[in-house]
Order: C-alpha cells, then structure tokens, then sequence
C-alpha cells in the first residue's frame, strides 16, 4: 500500500514528539497532584482529607476538554492581571503549558485514587516497625511506604497513562501542533481527511504499543523478588 | 464571579445537557447491545473468533476518541462511495456521526469488561448449568450471561460516566451539548470562567444522578447478593 502524505511527513513527525512531550510532562505534574492528593487523602488531618476528596471528585466529575479550555481561556484575565503586576507586558498561558496543566490535573485526580489504594494496601505492621526503629515521620514515608507503593501502583498508573496519552489529542482544540492539529492542517490542503485521520489513529497506535511494551518492562522489573500469586 | 450571567444562560445551557445526556444515553445502549456479541466472542477459545474482535478492540481502545469522531465526520466524506449511498444523510449529519462514534468506541470498551465479567464467573457454576442438561447456548443466556451482567454492572456504570465526559468532544463537530453550548455562550458574552464553571457544574449534577440511579440498579439486581463465595 501506498500513501501519500503530501509532504507532510515530516510535519507529522513532529507533532509525535510533541505529543510524547505534552505527555510526558503531564505525566511529571500528574504524578506530583496524584501523591499529594493521596497524602491528604489518608492524611490523620479532617481538613486535608477533605480537600484531597474535595479535588479528585472534582476533577473526575468534569470533561476533560473541558478542562483544557476552561485553563487555556479561563486564565487569560488572571495572566494579564499577574501580568500587570509583574510588569511584564502580554504575560499569557500558551497551548503546551495550558495542555500540561489540565492533562496533569485530571491524570492527578485519578492518580490520586491509585496511589491512595497502594498507600493502603502496605501493611500497617511496616510503619509500625519504622516507628519503631525511630524513624522520623517522613523518612517512613520516603524509605519505607514510598518504595512499596511503586509497585503497587505501576499497573494502575500505567492505564492512567494510556490513557492520558489518548487525551492530548484533545490539546488540539486550543491549537498546540500536536499530531491532531498538523492532521487537521494537512486535511484541509489535502483534501483527503480519512487518509490523514488514519495515519494519526496508526501513530496514536504505536505509542500505546510502546507505553504498553516499556510498561511490561517496568512491572516486571517493580516485581523483582516478588512470587506472583495465581500465576 | 459574575451569578447574573450564569443565572441568565442557565436555561441555554440546560438545553445543551438535554442534548449530552440524549447522546450518553442512545451510545451506552447501542453500544451495550453490540458490545454482548463482541465480548462473547472476544472471550471465545477459538483463535479465528477472538481475532477479530480483539483487533476491533484493540482499535477502539488504542486511539483516542477524537481521532475516530473526525475519521467518522470528516473522513468518511473521502469516499464517493459512502457519498452516494443511502446513508449519507445520516453520516453527514453531525449527529449521527457522533453517536456512530461513541457506540463503536464504548462497545469496545464494554466487550472488555463483559469479556473480564465471563471469565469471572466461578467455573463450578458454567459446570452445574451443563451437569443440569442445559445446552451451551441456553447455558449462556441463563446462566452466564445474568451472572455477567452483575459481575460487570460497577465497570458499566464507570463506563457510562466516561461516555458522559467523552460526549464533550461532540461539541468539536459543531453540536450544540454542554461544553459547545457553552463554547458558543462564551463567544458572546466573553466570560470563559462563569460559563465553564456552571457547564462543570451541570457535568458534576449528572454524574452525581447517574451514580445514584446505578446504585439502585445494582440494589434492584441485588448485586451485593451474588457477589457472596
């Protein structure tokens, strides 16, 4: 089979790095939400708990597009205003810092499930034994549970992820020139929507081929000195 | 915060919800009545049928929804073929597109989680049924099936809550639900945080409705009941 791209290939090429970019970055802010999000969840402090349920039901419960249009739109008022005050003239969110942001909070409310149940799932006999070796309160979290929540955590995180990946097509709606948006720019010279909208479903393909190949990787290697049940 | 504006576009924008929750509502059905022979299939112990509805499967689930609303929308107009048939007044209409879209893509989804629910289902049970004379295929419709349908319902009802949030896209081809209700109410009245603000509020009161009514779904089909070992 043959396909014509129209020249665009390389156009496409780059909206895949960008795509990994946005993902990935996404991926870093959504994982920081998601660990404080469970910290406060499961945290002995009502008030805490209560404004990590408070976030992750918030953001579960709304549209991801959304999202990413009330942040890119939303903050151009308050940017201009911070702008103003810091003196810098034309202070504005562009599309890839919008992307992050709204990608990161919604990865981080779900992640903030994930890791609540990895942090729960650690038996509790563990922290009792840092406690009781005089282990100071953060060095039981950071050496202890931290270490432990990871594998728990990994298979969940890796849906996440796929999943978060998939939503960066939605960037495209505030014009970051991701894989979408240089699609949507080769149709419109082309002609040829369907060809170019499979091609962008093939490339979407083969990231969620590779997340799924290093996530194998990754689960395997989390697992080391561990007996799989049932298997 | 300006109240004044959400209060006075809140009965648009209530339009626009009727229209979310028309989509939801026609793509989680149809999309359940085409997921139960996909997922039989999918979870079959013959390679050739398995084949194609993992690789269905595996398409729906790998791209993202947009990519297949736009294939659908856009991409099917490539063809002269689809453009003379007789269901080009359907596939033009933005409409039909996006149920089109979300049924095939939440089908695949929910084959998925009735393939999980089969293999889940105690083999002593499917045994039983088979050791009381029933027939594989009678065996299936009383027996597995119903178990399935319990086994699976809490993945459904998740399933259901992302197609209400996957619904937002509807509003890139131009309809007129929530989110491009409210997309075309901030091209008016330039308030981008108010209107975004009560369309996620109206998203936040239909999950909420949603999970209740599953909740009397699951009491109604006594779930908790069947879940017993």
């Amino acid at each position: 089979m043959n396909i014509d791209l129209y020249g665009f290939g390389p156009a496409l090429v780059a909206g895949t790095l960008m795509t990994v970019k946005l993902a990935l970055s996404a991926l870093c802010l959504g994982l920081v939400l998601g660990l404080l999000g469970a910290l406060a969840k499961t945290s002995p402090y009502k008030p805490l708990r209560w404004l990590g349920g408070f976030y992750s039901t918030l953001v579960r419960g709304v549209p991801e597009l959304l999202w990413v249009l009330l942040i890119y739109f939303g903050t151009v008022s308050l940017m201009n205003r911070l702008g103003e005050a810091l003196n810098i003239p034309g202070l504005e969110l562009n599309a890839f810092a919008a992307g992050v942001i709204a990608l990161g909070l919604c990865f981080g409310a779900y992640a903030t499930e994930v890791f609540r149940g990895a942090i729960l799932a650690i038996p509790k006999g563990h922290r009792e034994a840092g406690l009781a070796l005089g282990l100071s309160k953060g060095r039981i979290f950071s050496k202890l549970i931290l270490p432990q929540m990871w594998r728990i955590a990994l298979p969940g995180l890796g849906n996440l992820f796929m999943i978060l990946m998939k939503d960066t097509a939605l960037v495209s709606v505030i014009g970051l020139e991701e894989i979408m948006r240089h699609s949507q720019i080769a149709v419109t010279v082309s002609k040829q929507p369907f060809t170019f909208y499979m091609v962008a479903a093939v490339i979407y393909l083969g990231l969620t081929i590779l997340a799924m190949i290093g996530m194998h990787f990754m689960e395997k290697r989390a697992a080391r000195g561990f007996v799989r049940p049932n298997q | 915060m300006n109240w004044e504006v959400i209060i006075k576009w809140l009965p648009r924008l209530a339009q626009g919800a009727t229209l979310t929750l028309e989509l939801v509502a026609i793509a989680v059905i149809a999309g359940l009545i085409l997921a139960i022979p996909l997922g039989i299939a999918r979870s079959s112990r013959h390679w050739y049928v398995r084949a194609l509805p993992f690789g269905y499967i595996f398409f729906f689930r790998g791209t993202p929804l947009l990519v297949q609303l736009f294939l659908v929308y856009y991409g099917l107009a490539q063809f002269d073929a689809v453009r003379n048939s007789a269901l080009w007044p359907y596939l033009r209409d933005p409409f039909w597109c996006t149920v089109l879209t979300m049924t095939l893509h939440t089908a695949a989804y929910i084959a998925e989680i009735l393939r999980g629910a089969l293999q889940a289902i105690p083999r002593g049970e499917i045994e039983a049924a088979r050791a009381l004379g029933m027939s594989r295929a009678k065996a299936l419709f009383y027996i597995m099936l119903p178990r399935a349908a319990r086994i699976g319902l809490p993945a459904y009802s998740n399933e259901v809550i992302l197609m209400l949030k996957a619904s937002a896209l509807a509003s890139t081809v131009t309809l007129l639900e929530l989110t491009g209700m409210a997309r075309t109410i901030i091209a008016r009245t330039y308030l981008p945080v108010e209107i975004f603000f009560a369309a996620g509020l109206f998203y936040l009161l239909i999950s909420f409705l949603l999970v209740q009514a599953f909740k009397q779904l699951e009491r109604w089909l006594r779930v908790d009941a069947c879940q017993g070992r």
